[in-house]
């Protein structure tokens, strides 16, 4: 039995309020979300407990305690404030998972900032976008990141400061000033800014289907689905040693990566490296790791090692483990129950969400494949696409809802009031998933209802990825669609027409892939090109992704009616 | 031919995935561990090797420890009587 107790009961008498006097939120009138993540524990006595521990790839380790953790964000954000950087303006972190960035988190929202985290992965393009659209005025970065950021900085009017955090001696070019967190001047008491609960906090960018990436707007008052959800469906306690593989440029590494374990006390452990089996296995070993929130890419990465390497290691300590990002197979979890002794716990939602909706909790039956039931305090139905009522019927099959309303939801897109509407219909909020619902209330994944791609766990935007591809001198035109793949569920596959005088070969297809990828990021690279004399089309020019989609997975072709030609 | 093929794949990776002129990797340099390729473009470092080569590395031996490093990678070369 976890933390929950009996889900029925919970999901039964559920009320917000109950994470809200856990966390005593809005006690003197702090609703800051960092307060909560810092100083709330060092008053509760924790203040010596060890908050992260930090491994680099080749070993190297540095140990943070919530008094460390405090102090240092203070810092930072007495650092921001005296460079004239003002509450609600976007501040970015671009780093790779060193302790600069999860600490820098806290730091930016301590003085009133709205923290802007992107995927260190990113190409000078993919990061582009999100700057401009976010009217950025300062970035945190490392120096092997800034040639990316200074590729970009003349198109950036508001883009004034470039903090470098490991510059040392290293010259530095305008705009760019070196800070050194752990030289920096520690203050002991820095004024938090006072947010309100509905104050901005965390700009996170995601995809769609169309137009560039959107920024989801979260608020300070997220915490309280943060913490109860990490409690009831993350089972964390103060005893647990927890690592989540979430890099915080995407939204899992910050609100289960940063906010959730730490406004709980718990002790977190972060590897920055690449994947490794027997590296991770050893981490997991050497830290006696409880908790374990992964993605089922890197289960699925696991399960081609097989079960020889678990062996190899001792994995007593895990006591629970969880998985999110894209639908965990039933295999896996299978797998999971056989080698580890127990099974891992799918978890669904999304960068709007800002926390868990559906999940396998702890104690529950999993029932290997399916999604789980939704959170207390969350209504979840499946509704018919058309008039998005919710489905009565067991078993069919229709888009994922919510009710509006729990604490995390995103409040907007940034810039685009207009695009967050349409998310809301008949009541609802369209998550954009499809599902069905069992007679037992579990929900089942069938996919996306639109065309973004979900690679390993990763939503990629195939209008971004098009937009990218026709700036290559050799493209005329091209579709990029999700293609199914064993490991990370799809990956990017493109449909390229060249351009008079240029012809298909191999050298060409490595370099639109390795142009890709460092225009926009390797997630968005695609891992297989197929070169095509003209694209199908509808009669008014529309390229009609959906037909070489479904080649790609082996479906119907579907209404092609409104093809242009055959 | 082993020394060409080292150049080779050196200088193939400092071109397209090293961002600072100034790193410096070698054959033993972890690639994919050390997070310089990640797991995604390693399918990009896979496709240069197929194609300089005219080979086809099959999936099972595409494993993240194949490609950390020059010399992992040579070893799987010599599998198809390349180095």
């Amino acid at each position: 039995m976890g933390n929950i107790g009996s889900y029925e009961e919970k999901y039964k008498n559920f009320e917000w309020q109950l994470s809200v006097k856990e966390l005593e939120y809005g006690k003197d009138g702090m609703y800051n979300l960092a307060y909560y993540c810092s100083e709330r524990i060092c008053e509760k006595g924790m203040a010596d407990k060890t908050a992260l521990i930090w491994e680099g790839f080749q070993g190297n380790k540095k140990k943070y305690t919530y008094n460390d953790i405090r102090l240092y964000s203070n810092a930072i954000a007495q650092f921001l404030l005296d460079n004239g950087i003002k509450p609600e303006e976007r501040i970015c972190l671009f780093m790779d998972r060193i302790p600069e960035l999860y600490i820098s988190f806290l730091g930016v929202l301590k003085m009133g900032g709205i923290v802007q985290p992107l995927f260190s992965a990113f190409g000078e393009e993919a990061l582009f976008t999100r700057l401009e659209d976010a009217s950025t005025c300062a970035i945190f970065t490392t120096m092997k990141h800034i040639r990316k950021v200074r590729k970009i900085l003349h198109k950036l009017p508001d883009l004034k400061y470039i903090f470098v955090v490991d510059a040392g001696n290293k010259k530095l070019e305008k705009f760019e000033i070196s800070f050194n967190m752990e030289k920096a001047q520690l203050n002991e008491k820095f004024d938090i800014y006072k947010a309100g609960p509905e104050f901005p906090s965390v700009l996170h960018y995601t995809s769609g289907t169309t137009g560039k990436p959107k920024g989801a707007m979260h608020v300070h008052s997220s915490l309280i689905a943060q913490h109860i959800t990490a409690k009831w469906a993350l089972d964390l306690t103060t005893d647990d040693i927890y690592w989540c593989t979430a890099d915080p440029g995407w939204v899992t590494g910050t609100s289960y990566g940063i906010i959730g374990p730490w406004a709980s006390g718990v002790t977190q452990v972060v590897l920055d490296s690449g994947f490794n089996t027997d590296k991770w296995y050893s981490f997991i070993e050497r830290h006696k790791v409880t908790i374990w929130y992964t993605a089922p890419t890197a289960i699925r990465l696991l399960m081609k090692e097989g079960a020889g390497p678990v062996k190899a290691h001792d994995m007593s300590c895990l006591r629970h483990l969880i998985s999110v990002g894209e639908p965990l197979n039933a295999e896996a979890v299978i797998w999971s129950q056989e080698v580890f002794k127990k099974p891992f716990h799918d978890s669904y939602w999304q960068t709007e969400t800002g926390a868990i909706v559906i999940t396998n909790f702890p104690g529950m039956t999993v029932k290997p494949g399916s999604m789980g039931t939704p959170f207390p305090g969350i209504t979840a139905v499946v509704v018919d696409p058309k008039k998005f009522e919710p489905i009565e019927t067991a078993g069919t099959v229709g888009l994922i809802a919510l009710k509006p309303g729990w604490p995390s939801m995103f409040r907007t897109y940034w810039n685009n009031k207009k695009l967050y509407d349409e998310k809301f219909k008949n009541g609802w909020y369209i998550c954009g998933d499809r599902a069905s619902i069992d007679n037992e209330g579990y929900f089942w994944f069938m996919g996306r209802d639109d065309d973004v791609i979900n690679t390993a766990g990763h939503l990629v935007g195939p209008f971004e990825i098009e937009s990218a591809l026709l700036e290559h001198p050799a493209v005329a035109e091209s579709a990029a669609v999700g293609k199914p793949d064993p490991v990370n569920m799809e990956v990017v596959k493109a449909f390229i027409a060249l351009k008079p005088g240029h012809e298909p070969n191999a050298d060409l297809e490595l370099d639109i892939m390795n142009f890709i990828r460092k225009k926009l990021s390797p997630l968005a690279m695609p891992q297989a090109i197929e070169f095509v004399s003209s694209l199908p089309k509808t009669r008014s020019g529309k390229i009609m992704r959906r037909m070489l989609r479904a080649k790609e997975w082996g479906e119907e072709i579907g209404d092609t009616s409104t093809l242009e030609n055959d | 031919m082993s020394d060409d093929l080292k150049k080779l794949i050196i200088d193939y990776v400092k071109k397209e995935y090293l961002d600072d002129d100034s790193e410096e990797i070698d054959e033993s340099t972890q690639l994919i561990s050390s997070g310089i390729v990640d797991s995604f473009s390693m399918v990009a470092l896979k496709t240069f090797l197929e194609k300089k080569f005219q080979i086809s590395i099959p999936d099972e031996k595409a494993t993240t420890e194949a490609f950390d490093s020059v010399n992992n990678m040579i070893n799987l070369l010599k599998e198809f009587n390349v180095a």
